[in-house]
């Protein structure tokens, strides 16, 4: 049990809610009224309708081994945040133990405690000392922090005056420069372009696996998530749901998004027709039902299609849409002497995996014979997620690089 | 591995406290060289604005108290009697109200990262008293220009400094952990401040109180409970020298409730630091 470096026993955070008082701190006017009125009415003096207990974290365990790196996921509000402020030590547990075994450096924020006023220079000074590094070490790093940072040039210059990339990238330096045994980092690589975060996480996975450091991350951008962490937990409501592989809690992730869709979409209307759709739904290569997917699975899209009888020439055809109903690709299956007349045939499309990329894709499937007569359709329907898995396009999360991979050959000096 | 052992439960006492405190010394230095900086960023006329406030209170002072006719001791010019009660409240006054501001001011902090919170109130007040060592220029200017020898009794003036910063310190932590809470202190601070000016001997001397045979002796009891009477009595006695005395049992009374001060502001200030990051 040497190697366990944090351990977590029944934690739990309570906030009190309040109502109809907005502001987060409590006036004395308020305290002073309140005790009055319970004075004068003892009905209320047990229940306060002001506020209500809210469990931000409720009964969380678990252990992390020296080395990990740990992705944690959840929807807004889940506790994620809560979580690591409990572990910074900022704020203090309602119940529970968490035992740690190592220096702790939080990095919940990018460049807390920069001042406006003050130079670059000064505030590495500043902030290094806030996230807990000596001046000794701050001055041995100095000159690494600020080549990583690249403002060498402003380095005298107040910070008010930086753009608000310089800003961060010399807030991120100062922290990717910090040499704790366990490091957890809230959401921070939000900000910045996406060439200098993936200098940043290409750090955090070096120091990680080159000096066996502990990592905890927290993000929204499940591609660097995938690429950092190899574990990761899933909390939702306060409470940690699974832990796992991270592409594993990243796909149960998407699918509890979304688990007010329907199951598969039947049709009961077009059973008149010589041919048509009796249900189309969207399932993962193990014909469980899914519409969310890796960039690297395989989607596939099953049909029940009805023939009462056999036509000549029909044809079985696929639109893929993206968000902006931009036509992706199209594919057709001829159906002569396919289906069996009178009884439900299952086919399956199998789109394969690594083409499309992260996007939100619908589609169009039609029973037509070619420019005679379309017999069937349903448009836009089928909408799938489809998530980046740790692509090595991960980092541009929100830059357009295209709607499909493309496996490209380079030629290097070929003439 | 266990050097760094760090144990979270709810309710118990970090009992390594203290020791944190002195990790994080290197933050308290930052944290008062920050302050420096920035206090005179962007003035022209920068760190003269230490000695010229204080200078502007201490002819208003001056004028008030010969307006009324306070006495003087024989031998002591009235603006030398004046200059060395206000300098020690003016780093009262100041280090109270900006203790008492400093939690909030800074609340980014106190969000966002783990330290001892009792270092935010205590680099303010290491700020406040490096404004006060500046502005005692003022007092060795005046002493050169009246061309006025101190005596040995000046080698006890670091004591009262002491005093002063126990009474601001313990004052501060006890207001800036209420201040947290309930914000109403913010508006109740500057009148205490303005308040205290004209009830401590700043004005006048201790002595007008003291010796008055029409003020019964239950008030001066009440009027020694000021803290800030104990220690400006005492810059006075060090500065001024023979003709000032120290009314002995307010004396006691003054540096008494200091140290009660700071005790029950550590203490509630304690108790209370877990919370803050919750109700900010």
């Amino acid at each position: 049990m040497s190697d366990t470096i944090i351990k977590v026993e029944n934690l739990s955070k309570r906030y009190f809610l309040k109502h109809k008082n907005a502001e987060g701190y409590v006036a004395l006017r308020d305290v002073i009224t309140d005790k009055v009125k319970s004075f004068v009415s003892s009905k209320n003096k047990k229940q306060n309708p002001k506020s209500e207990e809210f469990w931000a974290l409720q009964d969380v365990s678990f252990d992390i081994k020296q080395g990990e790196r740990v992705g944690i996921i959840g929807r807004n509000g889940a506790g994620k945040s809560t979580l690591l402020k409990v572990l910074s030590r900022i704020v203090s547990p309602t119940t529970g133990r968490i035992t740690i075994d190592g220096r702790v450096a939080s990095l919940l924020e990018v460049g807390t405690g920069f001042h406006p006023e003050l130079t670059g220079r000064e505030n590495v000074f500043l902030n290094g000392s806030i996230l807990g590094m000596s001046k000794f070490e701050i001055k041995r790093k100095f000159d690494e922090i600020v080549a990583f940072a690249e403002v060498e040039k402003f380095l005298d210059t107040p910070v008010k005056r930086y753009s608000s990339g310089m800003y961060v990238r010399l807030a991120f330096a100062v922290a990717a420069h910090l040499e704790p045994e366990i490091l957890i980092v809230d959401e921070v690589l939000a900000v910045g372009d996406a060439k200098f975060q993936k200098k940043c996480l290409g750090k955090m996975e070096d120091v990680s696996i080159n000096e066996g450091r502990t990592v905890l991350f927290v993000s929204h951008n499940m591609g660097q998530i995938s690429t950092l962490c190899d574990q990761a937990m899933l909390l939702d409501k306060g409470r940690i749901i699974n832990r796992d592989s991270s592409s594993k809690i990243i796909q149960q992730y998407y699918q509890g998004n979304n688990d007010d869709m329907s199951t598969s979409l039947v049709f009961n209307d077009a059973n008149d027709k010589e041919i048509y759709f009796k249900s189309i739904k969207t399932v993962d290569i193990n014909d469980d039902r899914c519409d969310n997917f890796a960039h690297d699975a395989s989607i596939c899209i099953d049909f029940q299609i009805n023939s009462n009888q056999n036509l000549p020439d029909v044809l079985l055809g696929v639109h893929a849409y993206d968000k902006s109903d931009k036509r992706i690709f199209t594919t057709e299956l001829p159906l002569t002497n396919v289906l069996k007349i009178g009884q439900s045939n299952n086919i399956k499309l199998i789109i394969p995996p690594n083409i499309l990329t992260p996007n939100n894709y619908k589609f169009t499937c039609g029973l037509h014979i070619p420019n005679v007569q379309m017999i069937d359709e349903h448009r836009g329907i089928c909408p799938v997620t489809i998530f980046d898995n740790g692509s090595k396009f991960a980092n541009y999360n929100n830059l357009d690089y295209g709607c499909v991979f493309i496996d490209c050959k380079w030629d290097i000096n070929s003439k | 591995m266990s050097k760094y052992r760090i144990v979270i439960e709810s309710g118990t006492e970090n009992s390594n406290y203290w020791k944190d405190l002195w990790k994080y010394k290197g933050l308290f230095y930052f944290l008062a060289w920050r302050d420096i900086l920035v206090r005179y960023k962007q003035t022209a006329i920068g760190v003269l604005w230490s000695v010229i406030r204080p200078l502007l209170t201490i002819f208003v002072m001056y004028f008030i108290g010969w307006l009324f006719g306070s006495k003087v001791p024989d031998g002591v010019p009235r603006i030398l009697l004046v200059c060395a009660a206000t300098l020690p409240w003016q780093f009262f006054s100041s280090s109270f109200s900006e203790t008492s501001n400093s939690l909030i001011v800074n609340s980014n902090l106190l969000t966002k990262v783990y330290f001892p919170r009792l270092i935010v109130p205590a680099s303010t007040v290491i700020v406040c008293l490096i404004d006060f060592l500046i502005s005692f220029v003022i007092l060795i200017g005046f002493m050169v220009y009246y061309q006025y020898i101190p005596d040995y009794k000046m080698l006890f003036l670091p004591l009262f400094l002491l005093l002063a910063i126990i009474t601001s310190m313990g004052t501060g932590l006890y207001i800036s952990a209420l201040n947290v809470k309930y914000r109403d202190f913010r508006y109740i601070i500057p009148f205490v401040v303005q308040f205290g000016l004209y009830v401590s001997p700043v004005a006048f001397s201790s002595n007008d109180i003291f010796k008055s045979e029409k003020i019964p002796e239950y008030v001066k009891y009440i009027y020694s409970l000021n803290p800030m009477v104990g220690v400006i009595d005492g810059f006075r006695w060090c500065i001024l020298g023979g003709e000032t005395t120290i009314f002995i049992p307010g004396f006691i009374v003054s540096i008494a409730i200091s140290i009660l001060f700071l005790f029950i502001g550590i203490w509630y200030f304690r108790k209370m630091e877990k919370t803050f990051a919750d109700i900010i």
